[in-house]
């Protein structure tokens, strides 16, 4: 358990600015993750800007063998963001999808412009923690959780984005915040997008599985960098009367004393 | 229990029920369940203390990785070698280009031999082809020599991993097996006396029966070598004592060089079972007068290998050694165990191998039975990019079906396509959402969430509840908001 208290106010970054790609799940069903990352980002100095034109960048379609689909999605995001300075994103197996299967999409799929155009946005896209920790060079957010919490290691953020050490620094940073391990960590939650309807019922064995592990660690939150993550198991949390809920990690670093974060359902 | 009381599991990808369906009684097999996660915990924490301490774990992988590649993308010439140096040692050769033409050249060499029973090297090979049916029915009879491989044989059970075949039965359920069929009424379920039991069945065979079976864990092109590793000696056994050998090895077991084994005995012990070295590496070239078996025929199998071969995105596949670290890392294997795959490779890596080897027309349930963890990938010590492979499959199963009529109505189908034609603009998928918070609003209950959904979002609330949509959007909030964007 990691117990810390901090004093230390969170640094601003002039000049900096960058584009928010909220996700479209994000967009429709935790539009609170959006709203504390827009808090978060603009409380370290950053301008954000944000084009109502977004909607999916294809991961659902390519993971499920819709590969035009997720090709013509996968476009879609580049000709939208290919003039961004940098891209900040808050759902690590979006990150995830760009880096791993953009280019094999755009290899078989796209054209030499294509390619090449996502070639120079590709080392602009950060995952929020990266964005934080390595583009901005922050850990202490300014935030305040009086709150003890357990931090779910999403396979994409650990497997394919290799964030390591990341959330923890942002979290232990957290003023208030009691951090406490989740045994076998590194296990998947079972969601696994469409999987977890085609495979309804291993997606809910490896959730019984991992939720048991989640809550032995009798924290009030479980936090995550991903959404998916949190929305299959905060819904059996729900199911369950678990007395335990989901928050994304955005929330619990736009949380300060003066502005706590949001209650959700 | 007896574990024979559940219906037997098809291993058969031709008659397999899809994967969805085969993983439901596991699902509810308290007992089976257990003894699997049990299994794979022990193994995987006895893997990850060993590659723990090997510095250079990564270099090896990517010698590994490296080497079988090599192979692969030279396939041919380095058979062809070895079919030279085999024959040239006093070993012979056949090629099989399918399970019916290698049980027919294996039943061939058994009668030339005059043989009614054989002794079996562990062999998830001859399995693939269903080898102990057909000498069954040749009336031939196989023994399994390998402890675990016995343990099916005589409880009539099916493998459910590829190393430890029987890693879903206990102790106390190879106690009751044993008493059962080698007549023991008062055989204890300690180690020790199952061990001797075992020992003193397999004496008699080893002694009696003249012709043998294996498989091959790796055939070195460089010398005709043939390499079979194994923990407890009774391959050796079958090595040794028998007058005539077949060997049945898959075409891609190919490795160029006797020096090659330096890399990928490390890793495949490690992988495996954990250990830093197996404990019986046995290695033979031809026949040697006066030691060993005398008679020695190698069958190369392809049974749909070279046509994964032909294909540059799946080729990773065949740079398979078998080692079933993947498997033991799998949340989803940890759940289900093998059996539910309907093939006698189970886990990741038979999830992208078993539709290959049926040629994409059977098994196509298989590629979607992930979650995409990627647990695989990163342990495979010969760098296997499964979830690669298997989204690759998937595309190519989305391209077979989706032109089936029947496929119009299916609402994951028609959703997906649903979904695509709104993510095409902001406005549609804008339109959607409304739409969504309208229709879903039906679901929601008065707490602001939804406990039960129809058609395929039964499949989510049949266990999970899901939050309502909220009453405004995140890019609503920020038209609000009134920021200028770009």
């Amino acid at each position: 358990m990691i117990r810390v208290r901090s004093t230390i106010s969170c640094p601003s970054v002039p000049n900096m600015r960058a584009s928010l790609f909220i996700t479209c799940y994000n967009d429709t069903l935790f539009p609170e993750t959006g709203r504390s990352v827009v808090t978060l980002l603009e409380r370290v100095g950053v301008e954000l800007d944000f084009s109502p034109q977004q909607t999916c960048c294809g991961q659902m379609h390519a993971n499920s063998g819709f590969r035009s689909e997720a090709f013509s999605q996968a476009k879609r995001f580049v000709h939208l963001y290919r003039d961004a300075e940098t891209v900040v994103i808050p759902s690590s197996s979006c990150v995830a999808m760009m880096r791993d299967q953009y280019p094999g999409l755009f290899e078989e799929l796209g054209n030499d412009s294509l390619r090449k155009e996502f070639a120079a946005l590709l080392p602009r896209i950060y995952e929020l923690s990266e964005f934080l920790v390595d583009r901005l060079g922050v850990d202490d957010v300014g935030a305040y959780f009086p709150h003890r919490v357990a931090y779910h290691a999403s396979c994409h953020g650990v497997r394919l984005l290799h964030l390591g050490e990341r959330p923890y620094q942002l979290l232990a940073k957290v003023r208030g915040l009691e951090l406490v391990p989740i045994p076998n960590a590194e296990r998947c939650c079972g969601f696994g997008g469409t999987f977890s309807v085609k495979n309804a019922e291993v997606s809910s064995a490896m959730l019984a599985a991992k939720l048991q592990d989640v809550i032995s660690t009798r924290a009030e939150y479980c936090t995550a960098l991903d959404n998916s993550c949190l929305m299959h198991l905060g819904g059996a949390m729900h199911r369950q009367y678990a007395g335990m809920r989901t928050i994304h990690l955005a929330q619990i670093l736009a949380s300060t004393e003066g502005a706590p974060a949001e209650e959700t359902r | 229990m007896n574990p024979t009381a559940e219906a037997r599991p098809v291993l058969d990808p031709l008659f397999a029920p899809p994967f969805p369906q085969a993983a439901l009684p596991v699902l509810r097999n308290p007992q089976l369940r257990k003894n699997v996660a049990h299994a794979i915990d022990v193994i995987q924490a006895k893997r990850a203390k060993l590659v723990a301490e090997k510095t250079d774990w990564q270099e090896l992988r990517t010698a590994a990785s490296a080497i079988r590649m090599h192979v692969l993308e030279n396939l041919g010439a380095y058979l062809e070698q070895f079919e030279a140096r085999c024959t040239a040692a006093g070993g012979v050769v056949h090629w099989a280009a399918d399970a019916a033409e290698a049980r027919r050249i294996i039943l061939d060499l058994l009668r030339q031999e005059n043989a009614s029973e054989v002794i079996k090297i562990k062999t998830m090979t001859s399995a693939e082809i269903q080898l102990n049916p057909a000498l069954e029915e040749a009336g031939i009879s196989p023994f399994e020599t390998d402890l675990a491989e016995i343990i099916l044989q005589l409880g009539e059970e099916e493998p459910s991993h590829i190393v430890v075949p029987a890693l879903h039965v206990n102790r106390s359920q190879v106690r009751e097996i044993f008493a059962r069929r080698m007549g023991l009424k008062n055989l204890s379920d300690n180690p020790k006396d199952l061990t001797n039991a075992a020992r003193t069945f397999l004496r008699q065979k080893f002694l009696t029966i003249p012709t043998a079976i294996s498989g091959a864990n790796f055939l070195i092109a460089e010398t005709g070598s043939v390499g079979v590793v194994e923990s407890e000696g009774n391959g050796r056994m079958c090595l040794t004592l028998p007058r005539a050998m077949i060997t049945l090895a898959g075409i891609e077991k190919i490795l160029p060089r006797f020096q090659d084994l330096e890399v990928m005995l490390q890793v495949l012990a490690r992988s495996a079972t954990g250990e830093r070295m197996n404990p019986y590496t046995s290695l033979w070239t031809g026949v040697t007068p006066g030691d060993g078996p005398q008679r020695f025929h190698v069958v190369l199998l392809d049974n749909g290998r070279s046509s994964i071969l032909a294909k540059p995105k799946q080729r990773q596949t065949l740079k398979c050694i078998r080692c079933a670290a993947c498997m033991n890392a799998c949340p989803v294997y940890r759940q289900t165990g093998g059996h539910a795959y309907g093939s006698v490779y189970p886990g990741p890596i038979g999830a992208i191998l078993t539709p290959q080897l049926m040629h994409m027309k059977h098994a196509q349930s298989l590629p979607f039975a992930s979650s995409l963890c990627g647990a695989c990938y990163e342990v495979c010590p010969v760098k296997i990019n499964i979830p690669e492979v298997l989204l690759e499959l998937r595309a190519q199963v989305v391209d077979q079906e989706r032109k089936q009529t029947g496929r119009i109505s299916d609402p994951m189908y028609l959703g997906l396509r649903i979904a695509n034609f709104f993510f095409a603009s902001a406005g549609r998928f804008h339109f959607a959402q409304r739409m969504g918070r309208i229709g879903l609003g039906f679901f929601t209950g008065k707490d602001g969430w939804i406990h039960s959904l129809p058609s395929v979002g039964g499949k989510w609330t049949q266990t999970r509840d899901l939050r309502g949509l909220p009453q405004q959007s995140f890019h609503e909030w920020w038209a609000a908001r009134g920021k200028e964007t770009k």
